[in-house]
């Protein structure tokens, strides 16, 4: 369970599809520590989930229209310069528009764009969607991503007060790690990975 | 993981030499649009997010009633011989001098340096401290940010004499001023940081006044 999951299919309502079994953050964990040093609130998380949303859904809407014309060699640094250029202008939304939380999460949101979760959605998926299916897949995806953020978030503020270390750091690494652990334990569509 | 036949992903065929030309001037036009475009609808917005946070933090160190300009944009830089130069907004009512407010850096906390804002009056003493910047440790040290902390409640009303020098500290180094508990070295850090903000303000009052 540790590779990256694109095996959605994007048909049907499967359980396999509930973004509880495909969110980017849980399986593909090398995406999400960047954005994790910023999920010490219910508000920072959510907002930067929210931006992750904002870049994956766009991202995944011009990818799938510009797939078919871009060779296949100069895909990945076509994607980066998408991602990136999309990231810079949700950067300067929040700083326009949340100026209040941009104080805390300003230092995170550019760091959507090296999260490998956005590209490998944007390679696997998008790229052999019709837009409005890629557009879904955004949607559903990056609202995983915000519930998981959101999640994390909240469960350090609560914890915070009396368990230090929830407030630290290494507290994200330890309840994704909880939240893992819980989702292993799960009787998941898979079954016991 | 196998999945079925219909459901494996089709690769699109290599797109031609135009359409490939396109599609990448397409990629490139997507990107400037997005950055520029938004970049000109935002930086106005962004400018007066800056100027009225900057005005709000201010006036957290500076007692409305006190003065009648906006000291955010009346800024003097006071060169200190060495470094960067320390921006210092100067309150005034009727034009007459009244306090001044600088930024400080106390070097000296528990987890690294940390950034005060003190407000002063024309005559030195403290009107108002708050904590720009710090990284503390969260749920101990990081508590002297909180505004109204019997740490930075102790500060408005002080000078450089009232404590006299040697009880300019927290009460566990012999001062007069309450520590946050379990913090005192960030406590301790703060007490000094204000101390030497008082001590530039006096060495450099008639700078800091001096008519434009």
């Amino acid at each position: 369970m540790n590779h990256l999951n694109v095996s959605d299919a994007g048909t049907g309502r499967s359980p396999a599809d509930s973004p509880w079994w495909n969110t980017p953050g849980l399986p593909a964990l090398v995406g999400i520590f960047p954005l994790l040093a910023a999920s010490n609130s219910f508000a920072t998380g959510t907002a930067l989930g929210i931006g992750s949303l904002a870049v994956l859904c766009a991202s995944n809407v011009l990818i799938s229209a510009l797939a078919g014309s871009i060779p296949s060699r100069l895909r990945i640094p076509a994607f980066l310069v998408l991602v990136a250029a999309l990231v810079t202008a949700v950067d300067l939304l929040f700083q326009a528009h949340w100026s209040g939380l941009y104080g805390q999460i300003g230092l995170f949101v550019p760091l959507i764009a090296t999260n490998s979760a956005i590209l490998a959605r944007a390679g696997s998926v998008a790229m052999h969607r019709r837009w409005w299916r890629a557009l879904l897949d955004g949607v559903r995806h990056g609202a995983g991503y915000t519930l998981l953020l959101g999640g994390l978030g909240a469960l350090r503020e609560l914890l915070a007060p009396g368990l230090l270390v929830a407030a630290l750091p290494a507290g994200a690494l330890f309840l994704l790690a909880a939240v893992i652990a819980a989702r292993q334990a799960w009787p998941g569509p898979r079954g016991k990975p | 993981m196998s999945l079925p036949a219909t459901e494996r992903w089709r690769e699109a065929p290599e797109p031609g030499r135009a359409r490939a030309l396109a599609g990448l001037l397409a990629v490139l036009l997507i990107a400037a649009v997005a950055v520029g475009g938004t970049w000109r609808y935002t930086r106005h917005v962004i400018a007066d997010n800056a100027a009225r946070s900057t005005q709000q933090e201010l006036s957290a160190v500076l007692p409305g009633a006190l003065y009648d300009n906006a000291p955010a944009m009346d800024v003097v830089q006071i060169d200190t011989g060495g470094g960067q130069p320390v921006p210092v907004y100067r309150a005034r009512r009727n034009g007459t001098p009244v306090a001044a407010v600088l930024t400080i850096v106390a070097p000296d906390g528990y987890a690294g340096p940390i950034r005060l804002l003190v407000g002063i009056s024309a005559d030195g003493r403290v009107l108002g401290v708050r904590v720009q910047e710090q990284a503390e440790t969260p749920g101990i040290g990081a508590a002297i940010a909180v505004a109204d902390s019997p740490l930075l409640a102790g500060l408005p009303g002080r000078s450089l004499e009232d404590p006299p020098e040697s009880r300019w500290t927290v009460r566990k180094d012999g001062g007069e001023f309450d520590a946050i508990a379990g913090a005192t070295v960030s406590s301790r850090a703060v007490v000094g940081g204000v101390r030497r903000a008082l001590q530039f303000f006096s060495t450099h009052r008639d700078e800091i006044f001096a008519p434009p």
